[in-house]
C-alpha cells in the first residue's frame, strides 16, 4: 500500500535517558536541549547542581494514563528525592495524521477535520481554517457584517467555555474538588447554548468559509443574556472558593515560574505569555474580525507563576462576557454567509425547484470549490494562545498542504523549564496551568 | 521587490516572505533577531514534489522541499516568512541556539518530512513510533486505507 522509498530511519529514543548511560557531553546537551537552552547556557550551569550522583536520582513515567495530565501525555521526570531534576515530555499518542488528512479533504470538508484538533475550542480551530481560505480566495472581506459578529460571539463563548473547563480541571489537580463540578456545570451551560446553535456540542464545524452555516435561532439573544446573568455572579463565587483562599494560593504562587525572556524564547503564548507581564493579544495587537471595534482589557499577570495563569484566565472569562455584551448591542441584520455562488451552496428551497441548483449543490459537496493558488499563514488568539493555519494551494479543491500552528504543542515545551527544581506535587499544578489539550499537541 | 539583508523577498497575499539560501540562512535569522523579530512561532516545510516548477520570485531556485518558519516581532507587531528551499536529503542548519523554542517544531518537521537539522541537540521523532518507517507527510507517502468488505458484494 505505501509507496515509500525513503531509507531506514535511525533515530535514537525519544525518552529520557538515565545518567549513566550518558557521556559528559551528551548530558550537557541533553539538559541543554531538555531545558530549552544552548550547549553554552548549559554548561554555564553549575554542573554539581545538575549532576548529583546516579544513585541517588530514579527516572519516573507520569502518564500518558495520569489523571492529571488532561489526556495522554506522557511526562519522564528525574527525581532526586521529591525534587524534579530534569523533565521530558513524550507526545505523539494521539497523533492521528490530521495534517495529511487536511490533504485530501476539500476545503469545504476541511472544517470538519480541524474542529477536532483542539476539542475544547473547537470554534476558534474553525474561525482560522476559515480565514485563511478566505484570505487564499480573496474574499476577506467580503463577508457579511452579521456573520462576522457572530464568529466573534462564538468565538468569545467559546473561550469563555474554555477557561470555565481550565478552572475545572486546574481545581480537581489541586484538590479543590468542588471546583471540578462547578466548572463543568457552567461550561455545560455555554455548551448547550452551541446546541442550540450548531446542533453539536462539540466538532460544530459551523463556521465555514464564506461565513457560517446557519443563522442564529429564534430566542438566542434572551438566552446569551441568561447565560451571561447565570455565569457573573457564580464567577465571585469561585473567588471565594479559590482565589482568596490561603490553600489555594500557597498551592499557586510561586510554582512553576517563567520570565518573559524565557517565554519569548520558547515561543509560548496566550495565558503563559501575558503571565509573564508580556501584553500580547492578537485579538488587540493584530486584529481580526472586528476585535477593533470592541472594548476590552488585555490581562497580564506579574509573577509568571501558575497563580498569574489561573487569575489571568478567571479574568478573561469576565472580559469575554464583557465583549459579548457589545456583540449583543451591535449584532446587525443580514446574511449570515456570502452570496458567493462559488462557495455558498445554494439554498435549501432553491434545490426542490431548480435543476441547476441541484448540480451546484452535488458539484459543490461533491467537488468543491477551486482555490487560487498561493499560500497564508493566518493567526488568532485562542484560548490557549496563538493557533494558526498554514495553508498552501495549487488550485485544486483541495490543500496542497495544511499545517496547523498548535498552541498546546508549543506551550507544553515549557514544562521541563517550570518544573526543573521544583517538587513533584507541583508538577501537577504546572501541567495544568499550561492547559494542554492533547488533541491539538498530536493532531 | 527589495533585498533584505543580502536575501532576495517577495510576498504572498500581502504577507512578507524572504527567500534565503541554506548558507544565508541562520545569519539571516539572526540579523532580523536584531531587527525586532524576537519569536519565531512557527517551523514547519511542505514537500512540492508535484510542483518542481511552481511560481516563486526571480532567483530562487526550487527544490523539493521547503522549510516555512514563521516570525513575529512583538514590538512592532508584524510577521515575517522565511522559506528556504532544500532538496532531498539536504540537511537544514537548526536555529535551536538562536530561538530555543523551535526544538519540538523541528523534531515534528525531522519527523514528518525526513529533513535533519544541524545542531540540533535532540533530533528524534517525537509524534510517530520510534521504529516507524518513512515520513507521513511526504507527497510520496500513500494515505493508508483499510479494506472494507461489504455484505452480499461480490468479491
Amino acid at each position: 500500500m505505501r509507496t515509500d522509498t525513503t531509507r531506514q530511519t535511525d533515530e535514537g529514543g525519544q525518552e529520557l535517558k538515565a545518567r549513566h548511560e550518558l557521556g559528559a557531553r551528551e548530558l550537557l546537551r541533553e539538559v541543554g536541549s531538555v531545558l530549552r537552552m544552548s550547549e553554552a547556557e548549559a554548561a554555564a550551569l553549575a554542573l554539581d547542581e545538575i549532576d548529583p550522583s546516579a544513585d541517588e536520582t530514579m527516572i519516573i513515567n507520569m502518564g500518558p494514563q495520569h489523571p492529571s495530565t488532561h489526556g495522554v501525555l506522557r511526562l519522564m521526570l528525574e527525581l532526586q528525592g521529591e525534587t524534579v531534576l530534569r523533565c521530558k515530555p513524550i507526545v505523539g499518542y494521539l497523533h492521528t495524521g490530521m495534517e495529511k488528512t487536511g490533504e485530501q479533504l476539500t476545503y469545504l470538508q476541511g472544517g470538519t477535520n480541524v474542529t477536532r484538533m483542539d476539542y475544547v475550542s473547537p470554534l476558534n480551530n474553525e474561525l482560522v481554517f476559515s480565514l485563511a481560505v478566505e484570505k487564499l480566495l480573496g474574499i476577506d472581506g467580503d463577508i457579511p457584517e452579521r456573520a462576522v459578529w457572530m464568529r466573534m460571539l462564538l468565538s468569545e463563548l467559546n473561550r469563555m467555555s474554555s477557561h470555565l473547563l481550565f478552572m475545572a480541571t486546574n481545581g480537581m489537580d489541586l484538590g479543590a474538588v468542588s471546583m471540578m463540578i462547578y466548572g463543568w456545570r457552567e461550561r455545560e451551560e455555554v455548551i448547550r447554548f452551541f446546541q442550540k446553535v450548531t446542533g453539536l456540542r462539540m466538532n460544530h464545524n459551523f463556521i465555514r468559509p464564506g461565513g457560517v452555516a446557519a443563522d442564529l435561532p429564534s430566542g438566542w439573544r434572551d438566552d446569551v443574556l441568561g447565560l451571561l446573568d447565570q455565569i457573573t455572579p457564580r464567577l465571585d463565587e469561585y473567588d471565594t472558593l479559590m482565589t482568596g483562599q490561603p490553600i489555594w494560593r500557597d498551592r499557586l504562587q510561586g510554582v512553576g515560574v517563567i520570565t518573559a525572556q524565557e517565554a519569548i524564547a520558547l515561543a509560548a503564548t496566550g495565558p503563559i505569555l501575558r503571565s509573564t507581564g508580556v501584553p500580547w493579544d492578537l485579538r488587540r495587537d493584530q486584529p481580526y474580525l472586528h476585535y477593533d471595534e470592541v472594548e476590552f482589557d488585555v490581562i497580564v499577570g506579574s509573577y509568571g507563576d501558575s497563580f498569574d495563569r489561573y487569575a489571568i484566565r478567571l479574568h478573561e472569562i469576565r472580559e469575554s462576557m464583557r465583549i459579548v455584551r457589545q456583540i449583543l448591542d451591535r449584532m446587525p441584520g443580514g446574511d449570515y454567509r456570502i452570496q458567493d455562488k462559488k462557495v455558498t451552496p445554494p439554498p435549501r428551497a432553491r434545490i426542490n425547484e431548480s435543476m441547476e441548483a441541484l448540480i451546484h449543490h452535488f458539484k459543490i459537496f461533491t467537488e468543491g470549490f477551486k482555490v487560487p493558488a498561493g499560500e497564508v499563514y493566518v493567526a488568532i488568539e485562542s484560548p490557549r494562545g496563538e493557533i494558526g493555519c498554514y495553508i498552501v494551494s495549487d488550485g485544486s479543491s483541495t490543500p496542497y498542504r495544511m499545517h496547523v500552528r498548535a498552541p498546546s504543542f508549543v506551550n507544553i515545551q515549557t514544562l521541563p523549564h517550570m518544573m526543573r527544581g521544583g517538587l513533584l506535587a507541583d508538577a501537577v499544578a504546572v501541567i495544568s496551568s499550561v492547559d494542554p489539550v492533547l488533541g491539538e499537541v498530536d493532531r | 521587490m527589495e533585498a533584505l539583508h543580502g536575501c532576495i523577498t517577495g510576498e504572498s497575499r500581502g504577507q512578507a516572505t524572504v527567500f534565503p539560501t541554506v548558507a544565508h540562512y541562520l545569519s539571516l535569522v539572526k540579523q532580523l533577531v536584531a531587527d525586532g523579530y524576537t519569536m519565531c512561532v512557527d517551523v514547519t516545510a511542505v514537500d512540492y514534489l508535484a510542483h518542481p516548477d511552481r511560481s516563486l520570485p526571480l532567483g530562487v531556485e526550487s527544490k523539493r522541499f521547503e522549510l516555512v518558519v514563521g516570525l513575529l516581532s512583538i514590538e512592532r507587531r508584524q510577521r515575517m516568512r522565511v522559506r528556504l528551499q532544500l532538496d532531498d536529503g539536504e540537511s537544514a542548519p537548526s536555529l535551536f541556539d538562536v530561538h530555543p523554542g523551535t526544538e519540538a517544531m523541528e523534531r515534528e518537521v525531522f519527523d514528518m518530512f525526513g529533513i535533519e537539522f544541524d545542531g540540533h541537540p535532540d533530533l528524534t521523532r517525537i509524534l510517530m513510533p520510534e521504529d516507524w518507517d518513512g515520513h507521513p507527510l511526504r507527497k510520496d507517502y500513500a494515505v493508508g486505507t483499510i479494506p472494507v468488505q461489504f455484505k452480499e458484494a461480490r468479491s
